[in-house]
């Protein structure tokens, strides 16, 4: 989009870029609201000791408790007592810096970001079959040449809109478009065909698709032989996934299961997209990698105009994820336990390699253990609302509260900086200027349109004034200040040679070429040559170049249901809403067009339980309970109730949610427990 | 904890039973003695693999090995020596055991006609249970035009439409009145041997066969009507019976199946059965999914994981999936008794649905042709939820109900509350008001509503409304 200023503040105008193609919904349009909004914080806030609550204070004041806070903890208990929490709408510069002062102003190996709640399964299968992690390895125009594309447990008609524009190009093409997803959402109904599974079992379904490619001998051979490696252990595990086995268990007859397994394995080009509602299991790895191994069996990955995507969910969840945030990485998408990692990040920050920790924890844990006697007793939270936005949010909240320092920066009183002892109010995205990463692996550029306003700094000032006041003396705090400049440009510069060599290479970006093209797709290691708006067309990134087939199996959802808790519950988004909702929540217009929390609930249901459309209704699983109105929907399974999650207080449906992770991503389990219901 | 597991069978509950216990933690060493020669194997995809669409590598099964488990192939079990607690291989090998379990499985029935020896069956004579049976129906078939499937049934079926597939005149000859009687009423044997005999399997319902010869050149079977059919090929789906040999010989409790109780034991508490050889509460499972639940409460009892797990039968879904026939079939569907009963009958396209309900529940079921509630069907059934207040619904699936509200036939009907812009929720009324303020154009009202900016998808409905303003233009706009 592009800003303008003027007299009567500032507009916003749809820009024709290639990815929204001048589309924008209602969040874009009114975003430029939150920048001049009454509740906007232009002042830090410090708990005042006496009365309990948060006061205005000076930035000297505020950085002062701030850093005496962490000094003492960290004499008390060591450097990991103090812990950093990120988020994936950061900019890459954000990102990368608040990284490396967890790992060298604060010397913690405890940071992890709200992106383990979104992207993190779709990583972590990426990562082990193609040994690389981008959201599309292709651009997103593939999308409306596709023959076949099926879309599992994505909603980009309410998530994503300019999106569908895609979505509406590949139908009016001639393709077919196939949703999986438990409801029928505004992106079900454009679809050809809509697999309505129970939730928690994609993995079921996806199994079954490969059984029938096959059966049917769709599967690629020669692709199979040449590509890629351990598809013998594959086809046995989904011999045992006839299709019938996995009507049983998702509810999708086996009728559209052959009828998509067709459309998959016959089409010319073919696209497999997997978003939150595949992703967010205890199984979300497994069954991101059923998906992918259907691609892979079916050659598309790395074919032109095919391949399989997941769809990011963060305004920069792919670049938000690569320059070290996250507990066990570097910048460059490296890992933390990598010794030639370690070395050359190190070198780039002017410390030795064995002076930086090692990995942390994921997310979840991380939260769940601050204020325990052996987790953290400070956190620092960048960019994020875990009061609202993690799993088991009341049990989150109470370790918030058990923490002796918690500081968040946000430009809002989010309900987690409501907890806090420091707020430090920050710019917003009109006001600094970076790069953020879109699905595609593009890097693009932020523009800032003003300075933020009198009173408030940008995140990477807010991790220069703490690394500055950190440091024991004088000459420390010259150099600290030279480690951790507050200008974006600078930091790019250094992000540029942090990632150099490492997976998601940005050596050869520059904001000058970024400038130039719409934007630069990584790896683009060198300025001379070029970028990679398509990976995987000769070799994949692991160590002999063939993809990893995995075998996996469907397992039950970490909680099922049972006579006191007999219903299946999930959450999602709503159109005019967004993440914990600490922007949106705050625009009249959106506010207007989706005000408070709802529970959809099949009218088959309702007539059982006895709610009428709009009655109140709770919620409630063995972890908590919330309320909100009812609103009655022939869309969903009669089984499962569906809440948005952009709510808190009384209306937040991560009360109830499970926080079950994956043992291998540490994603928790947003997308299914079991609840009861009944009017409030 | 048991230290020592033999299991007897390496079919879909033995292998199903070594891949459980394999997943559960402890030191325990399993040896599984398979008395076929081959890997696992899925035989669920026989039909699959006759109907040639499918080679034998793609039918294998995931197979536990290493970790304490000791997989060996061919090698038929001869004996059970109780009180020495160890199993005799026909090898005369000895191997000692804690626990026993018998997955043994079932055999095919090999019906009683003059000119069939069980013990000495003609080459082009066979019967459809095991992968070696299938090579020998695959080696008949080559070069074979025509073949003949004795026994209607589910499996029997399966094997016709496989051959079929393969290019061979298949008929089916049964000897009840109507196909797969336990599982459809006569109705709906009908409409399946109509879409049978649209695939082009020809069906002889209601004649018993009386004689079989079988020479170098061909198969001939006698029917007790008096004809006789001629064909290059007899397979024979005349019914299975639990193999309990061993059971039997060893002196365990054996009815129709070796019989054990709800954690699998049989009158032995150091022995086991499951799967097709097991009979439980008097019944005979034969089916897989059972076979795995088996598979799972014996893991669980045995690693101590779950020592008090009791195996509880689920209701039985039986599905025939056959390339171009869809049937499933649940439950008490053809009996009488009190409740409702919904039908639907289109032969001419191969529909046919049944559905029994007591107490807002399905009691049984048949689905066969393109039901698209089939889904939803088996779940209702299978976890005894509720159905749905408009039964319809068990017809017609997501069909019913689930479509968005229908777009008004014209912009005037259209509730000036509605909003056509979901993205930037746009209702009709602001783009009436936008239309009154000035803007005369799809662009203008577009850029003063912003509607349609976001996916794009209401475009029409825009360029529509502002078509009708602009005809309306003379009369006045009241709404």
């Amino acid at each position: 989009m592009v800003l303008r200023e003027d007299d009567a503040g500032v507009s916003v105008h749809p820009r024709q870029f290639p990815t929204n193609r001048g589309g924008l919904c209602q969040k874009g349009w009114t975003a430029a609201e939150l920048l001049d909004h009454p509740e906007r914080l232009t002042t830090p806030l410090v708990r005042d000791p006496a009365t309990g609550t948060l006061r205005p204070a000076s930035w000297d004041a505020a950085l002062d408790r701030v850093v005496t806070g962490i000094r003492a903890i960290q004499n008390d208990a060591g450097p990991d007592a103090v812990a950093v929490f990120g988020g994936g709408g950061l900019t890459n510069e954000k990102a990368y810096a608040l990284g490396k002062f967890a790992r060298i102003g604060l010397r913690t190996r405890h940071i992890d970001y709200n992106g383990r709640f979104c992207m993190s399964s779709a990583a972590a299968a990426g990562m082990r079959a193609f040994g690389i992690d981008r959201g599309l390895p292709f651009p997103l125009a593939d999308l409306g040449r596709a023959d076949t594309l099926l879309l599992v447990g994505a909603n980009p008609a309410e998530t994503m809109p300019p999106l569908v524009r895609w979505l509406t190009e590949q139908r009016a093409n001639g393709g077919q478009l196939i949703v999986v997803d438990p409801r029928v959402t505004a992106t079900a109904r454009q679809a050809d065909l809509h697999l309505q599974p129970l939730p928690g079992t994609d993995l079921a379904v996806a199994n079954a698709l490969l059984h029938i490619a096959l059966t049917e001998g769709w599967v690629d051979r020669e692709y199979v032989a040449e590509r890629t490696a351990g598809f013998e252990a594959v086809r046995r595990s989904v011999a045992a996934w006839w299709p019938a086995r996995a009507e049983q268990i998702s509810g999708v007859p086996v009728a559209d299961l052959e009828a998509t397994a067709r459309a998959l394995g016959t089409g010319g080009r073919v696209i497999i997209l997997t978003a939150r509602g595949a992703e967010q299991h205890a199984k979300g790895v497994d069954t991101v990698s059923a998906y992918v191994n259907l691609a892979l069996a079916l050659g598309l990955p790395g074919r032109a105009g095919s391949g399989y995507g997941c769809l990011t969910g963060q305004g920069n969840g792919q670049g938000g994820r690569e320059h070290g945030q996250k507990a066990d990485q570097l910048p460059g998408y490296r890992r933390i336990d990598d010794p030639a990692a370690r070395e050359h990040v190190a070198g780039v920050w002017g410390v030795p390699a064995d002076e930086l920790p090692g990995p942390g924890v994921p997310a979840y844990q991380l939260l769940d253990s601050l204020g325990t006697p052996d987790g953290p007793r400070a956190l620092l939270v960048f960019g994020s609302n875990p009061v609202v936005s993690a799993p088991r949010a009341g049990r989150i909240e109470r370790r918030l509260r058990d923490l002796d320092l918690l500081v968040v920066a946000d430009l809002m009183l989010s309900e987690t900086a409501a907890l806090a002892d420091v707020v430090l109010p920050t710019a917003q995205w009109a006001e600094e200027d970076g790069t953020m990463t879109n699905l595609e692996g593009r890097v693009l550029r932020r523009r800032a349109l003003r300075p933020p306003p009198p009173g408030v700094r940008t995140d990477l000032a807010i991790i220069a004034d703490l690394a500055a006041r950190l440091a024991p003396d004088a000459a420390a705090a010259t150099d600290a200040a030279a480690r951790f400049p507050a200008d974006p440009a600078t930091v790019f510069a250094e992000l540029r040679r942090a990632s150099a060599g490492g997976a998601a290479d940005y050596a050869g970006i520059s904001w000058a070429r970024i400038d130039a093209a719409d934007g630069v797709y990584w790896p683009c290691p060198t300025e001379e040559g070029s970028d990679t708006p398509r990976l995987f067309t000769d070799r994949f990134a692991t160590p002999d170049g063939r993809a990893r087939f995995h075998p996996v199996d469907h397992r039950p959802a970490a909680e099922e249901v049972c006579a006191a808790y007999p219903l299946h519950f999930t959450t999602g988004r709503v159109l005019a809403q967004y993440q914990s909702g600490t922007q949106t929540r705050r625009v009249a217009a959106l506010r207007r067009a989706a005000a408070e929390a709802f529970v959809e609930l099949h009218p088959d249901l309702a007539g059982r339980l006895g709610i009428d459309d709009g009655d109140p209704v709770r919620v409630t699983s063995r972890r908590g309970e919330f309320s909100a109105p009812a609103r009655l929907s022939a869309g969903i399974r009669p089984d499962t109730v569906f809440a948005p999650f952009h709510y808190a207080g009384a209306g937040r449906a991560n009360s109830v949610t499970n926080d079950a992770v994956d043992p291998i991503s540490g994603m928790p389990e947003f997308k299914i427990c079991a609840v009861r219901v009944e009017k409030a | 904890m048991t230290a020592r597991v033999v299991i007897v069978g390496n079919g879909m509950a033995g292998a199903r039973l070594a891949g459980e216990l394999h997943a559960r933690e402890g030191d325990r060493k399993v040896t599984v003695l398979g008395a076929e020669p081959h890997r696992a194997y899925n035989r669920i995809l026989l039909s699959t693999l006759l109907a040639g669409r499918v080679d034998e590598p793609d039918i294998e099964l995931t197979e536990a090995a290493g970790h304490g488990i000791d997989l060996r192939t061919g090698v038929p079990v001869a004996a059970i020596d109780r009180a020495a607690r160890e199993v005799r291989t026909d090898d005369g090998e000895r191997i000692s055991y804690d626990h026993l379990v018998l997955a043994t499985g079932a055999r095919a029935v090999l019906p009683p006609l003059p000119g069939l020896d069980p013990a000495n069956l003609p080459e082009r004579v066979v019967p459809f249970r095991t992968l070696d049976d299938c090579r020998r129906i695959l080696a008949a078939a080559a070069g074979a035009r025509s073949a003949l499937v004795l026994g209607g049934g589910l499996l029997g079926l399966e094997a016709a439409r496989g051959l079929a597939i393969r290019g061979l005149t298949t008929t089916v000859v049964h000897p009840r009145g109507h196909l797969m009687e336990r599982q459809l009423d006569p109705a709906a044997g009908a409409v399946l041997a109509g879409t049978l005999a649209d695939l082009g399997v020809t069906i002889q319902l209601a004649v018993p066969a009386t004689g079989v010869a079988a020479d170098a050149t061909g198969v001939r079977l006698d029917l007790a009507d008096g004809r006789t059919l001629h064909a290059d090929l007899l397979l024979l789906s005349c019914g299975v019976r639990p193999d309990t040999a061993l059971a039997q010989a060893a002196g365990l409790t054996v009815r129709r199946g070796v019989v054990v109780d709800d954690q699998l034991r049989t009158d032995d508490r150091s022995i086991s059965a499951i799967g097709d050889c097991a009979e439980h509460d008097g019944v005979l499972t034969g089916l897989v999914a059972p076979a795995w639940a088996q598979a799972r409460v014996l893991a669980d009892v045995l690693t101590g994981s779950d020592p008090l797990a009791r195996y509880r039968p689920r209701p039985v879904v039986t599905r025939l999936k056959a390339a171009g026939i869809d049937l499933a079939s649940m439950g008490d569907a053809v009996g009488g008794g009190p409740g409702e009963e919904l039908t639907f009958t289109d032969p001419t396209r191969g529909t046919y649905a049944r559905l029994r309900i007591r107490d807002e529940r399905l009691v049984g079921a048949i689905l066969l042709g393109d039901n698209p509630a089939v889904g939803t069907v088996i779940q209702l059934f299978d976890r005894g939820h509720p159905v749905p207040t408009d039964r319809r619904a068990l017809l017609l699936g997501r069909a019913l109900g689930t479509a968005g509200a229908a777009p008004a036939a014209s912009p005037a009907l259209m509730p000036d509350a509605a909003t056509v812009c979901q993205c930037n929720t746009v209702s009709k009324g602001a783009l009436v008001r936008s239309w009154r303020s000035g803007a005369r154009t799809v662009d203008a009202v577009v850029a003063a509503t912003r509607a349609g900016t976001g996916c794009g998808g209401c475009r029409d409905a825009v360029g529509g409304i502002v078509d009708w303003l602009s005809q309306a233009e003379a009369v006045e706009v009241t709404r």
